[in-house]
């Protein structure tokens, strides 16, 4: 059985998932539901600065018929009283002594603000602070939230202030809504921060409604933009989360960072791990199932550790950032081509559409004969099962002329059908990045490109 | 004695439920928008099914109706009556390894949806002062008419029986087509501007001259007729296979139904019968047929759904006599059936075995082994062949101007609702073409 325990900057928990700062831990009553249903922890509903809610807070963006690909919210931080939330801290805390308890919180740009909120929280015996530089809506109007997160000299600013007071480690959540997420990274480093967290969620409008024309969700008639979160923005978080980890100064700061966006199952939890995370937030799951979803988030997880031989948490964090590289640096001589199992085959044909209509038309559909024949070449009287199966062509890959491009693999609806085979080019390898030092003039100019082509067989189709 | 029908209604009351709307929408969400997908190759009017099946998913039901309607007039009746896994789904690619969508009843849901919404083809051709007469409003001449309207022609049909729509108002049972979507089908052909003459036979009410005359072209849809005769002794109290199944369509509380019923014949038509039967109280319902389960006419998925509703079969034994008591019948003789060589239809022919008589007990006994054909085509003087009205591949007879389509003309494979949608289709686009073509002629180089 793998170790799921960490230890995130000196916050210790039993196994890597913590909710993240949003509805799910809004009460003390909450929290306790979700500690018995195992969470290893829980950020606090941001709190700080009073606010007010609306009604229709909370959007969200469905394909077909899953739901809750992703969720937009409006929401702001507790509009619970600060002494109500401060009270049910202290008696989570006392309850679940073996559990996270991170507190969120979020006040006015001023020092004497955050350094009162953090006395106050400290007093409740939480485990750490999260300093919410995130919330893209409704704070940010008023200079706080991503108003904060958006500007590294202000991230840096008022975690100093911060960091000045508070004795138990603090983690700085950054908003996704910035040009390069890099920068907030560094400034909460260089404040001394204990930890980062991210990402909080990004600015979005879910939709109109086709009846009314009014944006939904309708406010009393009118919308605007609300965070976004769910699955559907998984790809975006990997990609901040391993801009940060292969960051100089970030990566060796050695800060841990806590990895959120998009984590619906174990296998996304794994890949989060894989490119740096050390602790993992969860939130939109749960509002989409209940805390139930822990378990298999645990136990999936612990599975493919021991089927891997990762032994604990710290094994597998970061084992995947070694791979993160850029263009430049990719191998141009590596070949792969797509190719198509025909006993799996189901002849959906749908590669060959996407490869003939938006691709690079290396895919044909041969008779059974062996001949090559377009689509539709039935005859009208033609019908049956019988006549439709057995004649229908199947679509083969000419993989002299595949370039590769992954298309149909990404399609097939059918697993394994579709293999990106590597095959030897019979070049050298170089990247663009030795090409345009040794011979800038290739990356520079079309005829020297040409010529270079022509010189090592790259021939374009 | 026979028994009184109760609630006739409910005990034949379509089969399978509407899908609901969520219910659709998942399943049309499963469907892979296949690119020129088989299920389209294996239906006979090429109905363009992902397509309109994806248009159930993205919520688009208009369009969805609109896509099946450019292939098949008739889709509402093909959506309940079609053998789908012998075609659409039958070819489906997840059929495979999973379970084919569920392509019949996604058509239904776009057709309901249809008729609620009165959501029919427009017919925007501007009139071409041709007309044409269909002698019969069955599938073959609804849709024939309804694309002859659609180019513009204006189109009478003229039709024997009190109602419109052939078998699907007449010989399809209810458990698989309520008689009111076959009329509604009907009424929305005139809604495209065809005339529907209800009660008029041809050669009786009007004579086929003034049809030649008085129209540019005749369309023969006219089917087939009663069920033949077995030539038993005792005949007189067999009931007519169709004749039973008609009668559970309009007046299904009126029929009377046997205690202990047998049905001669294996086809899909013996299959209705027994089941409308078995639905109406009969405590036993046995199928006789000479051959075995091998040769059976009716579709696998038929037999199947036979066997679950409990009726019985009784192979390998050929009625010689219908055995009476009072006039009534009491039983059927058979003689036992040995299999030879393959016949002329490629099946074992049957050979009576001499002195193996033995008598089945029946109150009543029902036939439905195959169908007679009119005798419409001998006064028109077309050419025929096994009866079956003669037509080359643009569904002309040897008579210039009379067309035939449907089951009249289906001398060889399954007669189905589909293929005389199909022939309709086909036949409306040759007639167009040669109307057009002799109003103005095409300089020929």
């Amino acid at each position: 059985m793998a170790d799921l325990r960490i230890n995130f900057a000196g916050i210790k928990s039993p196994n890597p998932f913590w909710l993240a700062s949003a509805p799910p831990t809004n009460s003390g009553a909450q929290i306790h539901r979700a500690f018995e249903a195992g969470w290893g922890g829980a950020v606090w509903k941001t709190i700080g600065a009073p606010v007010l809610n609306v009604s229709n807070r909370y959007g969200a963006w469905h394909h077909g018929r899953q739901r809750m690909l992703a969720i937009n919210n409006v929401e702001l931080i507790s509009d619970r009283p600060l002494e109500v939330n401060l009270r049910e801290i202290v008696e989570i805390k006392r309850a679940w002594p073996d559990r996270a308890v991170i507190v969120s919180a979020m006040v006015e740009s001023k020092p004497e603000a955050w350094k009162d909120i953090v006395r106050r929280i400290e007093d409740t015996g939480a485990d750490g602070i999260e300093l919410n530089y995130g919330c893209p809506h409704g704070m940010s109007e008023r200079g706080m939230g991503a108003a904060v997160g958006q500007v590294p000299e202000y991230c840096e600013q008022i975690t100093r202030w911060v960091m000045d007071v508070a004795t138990v480690p603090v983690i700085v959540k950054l908003t996704p809504n910035v040009t390069n997420i890099v920068l907030p990274a560094r400034a909460a480093v260089a404040a001394g921060a204990s930890g980062i967290s991210l990402i909080n969620t990004i600015n979005s409008i879910c939709g109109v409604d086709l009846d009314t024309l009014e944006l939904t969700p309708s406010i009393g008639g009118k919308g605007g933009h609300g965070g976004y979160a769910g699955p559907a923005v998984k790809p975006i978080a990997l990609n901040m989360l391993a801009s940060l980890g292969t960051d100089e100064i970030v990566s060796k700061s050695g800060i841990p960072i806590s990895g959120m966006g998009g984590i619906a199952t174990w296998a996304d939890a794994a890949q989060f791990l894989l490119l740096g995370a050390s602790s993992l937030q969860v939130c939109t799951t749960v509002m989409h199932y209940g805390y139930r979803v822990i378990e298999d988030l645990c136990d999936g997880l612990s599975n493919w550790m021991d089927e891997k031989g990762f032994k604990t948490i710290a094994d597998v964090t970061g084992r995947s950032l070694n791979r993160v590289s850029e263009f430049k640096n990719f191998d141009l001589s590596f070949r792969a081509v797509a190719r198509i199992d025909a006993d799996k085959c189901i002849k959906c044909n749908l590669c060959y559409i996407a490869c003939n209509d938006t691709a690079h038309q290396c895919i044909d559909l041969v008779s059974h004969e062996g001949a090559i024949v377009e689509p539709q070449s039935y005859d009208v009287r033609s019908n049956g099962k019988h006549d439709a199966v057995e004649t229908r062509p199947r679509p083969v890959v000419r993989e002299e002329d595949c370039v590769g491009c992954r298309l149909c693999y990404n399609v097939c609806p059918v697993d394994n059908c579709i293999q990106m085979v590597e095959l030897p080019s019979g070049r050298s390898a170089v990247t663009w990045g030795e090409l345009s030092q040794q011979q800038t003039q290739v990356t520079e100019d079309w005829e020297a490109m040409e010529a270079y082509r022509e010189k090592v067989g790259i021939h374009i189709h | 004695m026979e028994l009184e029908v109760k609630d006739a209604g409910k005990a034949l009351a379509e089969q399978l439920p509407s899908l609901t709307p969520n219910a659709a929408a998942v399943e049309a969400d499963r469907c892979l928008f296949c690119y020129d997908a088989p299920c389209t190759h294996a239906c006979p009017t090429h109905i363009n099914i992902p397509r309109f099946i994806k248009k159930i998913a993205t919520g688009n039901l208009r369009g969805s109706a609109a896509t099946i309607f450019a292939s098949n007039l008739l889709g509402a009746t093909c959506a309940r009556v079609c053998p789908v896994q012998e075609l659409c789904e039958g070819a489906c690619v997840l059929g495979s390894d999973h379970k084919p969508i569920a392509i019949g009843r996604l058509q239904r849901f776009a057709m309901d949806y249809a008729r609620e919404h009165n959501s029919y083809p427009a017919v925007t051709a501007t009139p071409s002062g041709k007309s044409i007469a269909v002698i019969g409003a069955g599938p073959a001449g609804l849709s024939c008419s309804g694309e002859l309207a659609m180019m513009g022609h204006a189109v009478t049909i003229f039709e024997k029986s009190k109602m419109p729509g052939g078998l699907s108002t007449y010989g399809i049972i209810a458990l698989r087509e309520p008689i009111e979507v076959a009329l509604e089908e009907t009424r929305m052909v005139e809604g495209m501007g065809v005339k529907i003459k209800t009660g008029v036979e041809i050669g009786k009410d009007i004579s086929p001259a003034t049809l030649q005359n008085e129209f540019d072209a005749v369309v023969l849809s006219v089917g087939l007729a009663r069920t033949p005769g077995l030539g038993i002794a005792g005949e007189e109290a067999v009931v007519d296979g169709l004749e039973f199944i008609e009668a559970s369509k309009v007046a299904a509380a009126k029929l009377s139904v046997g205690r202990n019923v047998i049905v001669i014949g294996a086809g899909n038509t013996a299959v209705d019968c027994a089941t409308i039967a078995k639905r109406l109280g009969a405590e036993l319902v046995t199928m006789v047929y000479r051959r075995t389960d091998r040769e059976m006419s009716c579709y696998e998925h038929e037999y199947d759904f036979a066997r679950k509703e409990g009726i019985d079969f009784r192979f390998l034994s050929q009625p010689s006599r219908v055995v009476l008591k009072d006039g009534l019948p009491v039983g059927l003789e058979c003689l036992r059936v040995e299999l030879g060589a393959p016949d002329a239809s490629g099946r074992p022919a049957p050979a009576p075995v001499e002195g193996s008589e033995f008598v089945l007990a029946a109150d009543q006994i029902i036939k439905a082994v195959g169908q007679n054909k009119l005798t419409l085509a001998a006064l028109l003087g077309l050419e025929t062949r096994k009866g079956f009205i003669t037509v080359d591949a643009n569904f002309r007879t040897n008579v210039a101007g009379v067309y035939a389509i449907g089951d009249c003309i289906r001398s060889s494979g399954v007669a189905s609702t589909v293929m005389a949608v199909e022939d309709g289709k086909l036949a409306a686009a040759a007639i167009h073409q040669q109307i057009v073509q002799r109003a103005a002629p095409v300089e020929v180089n």
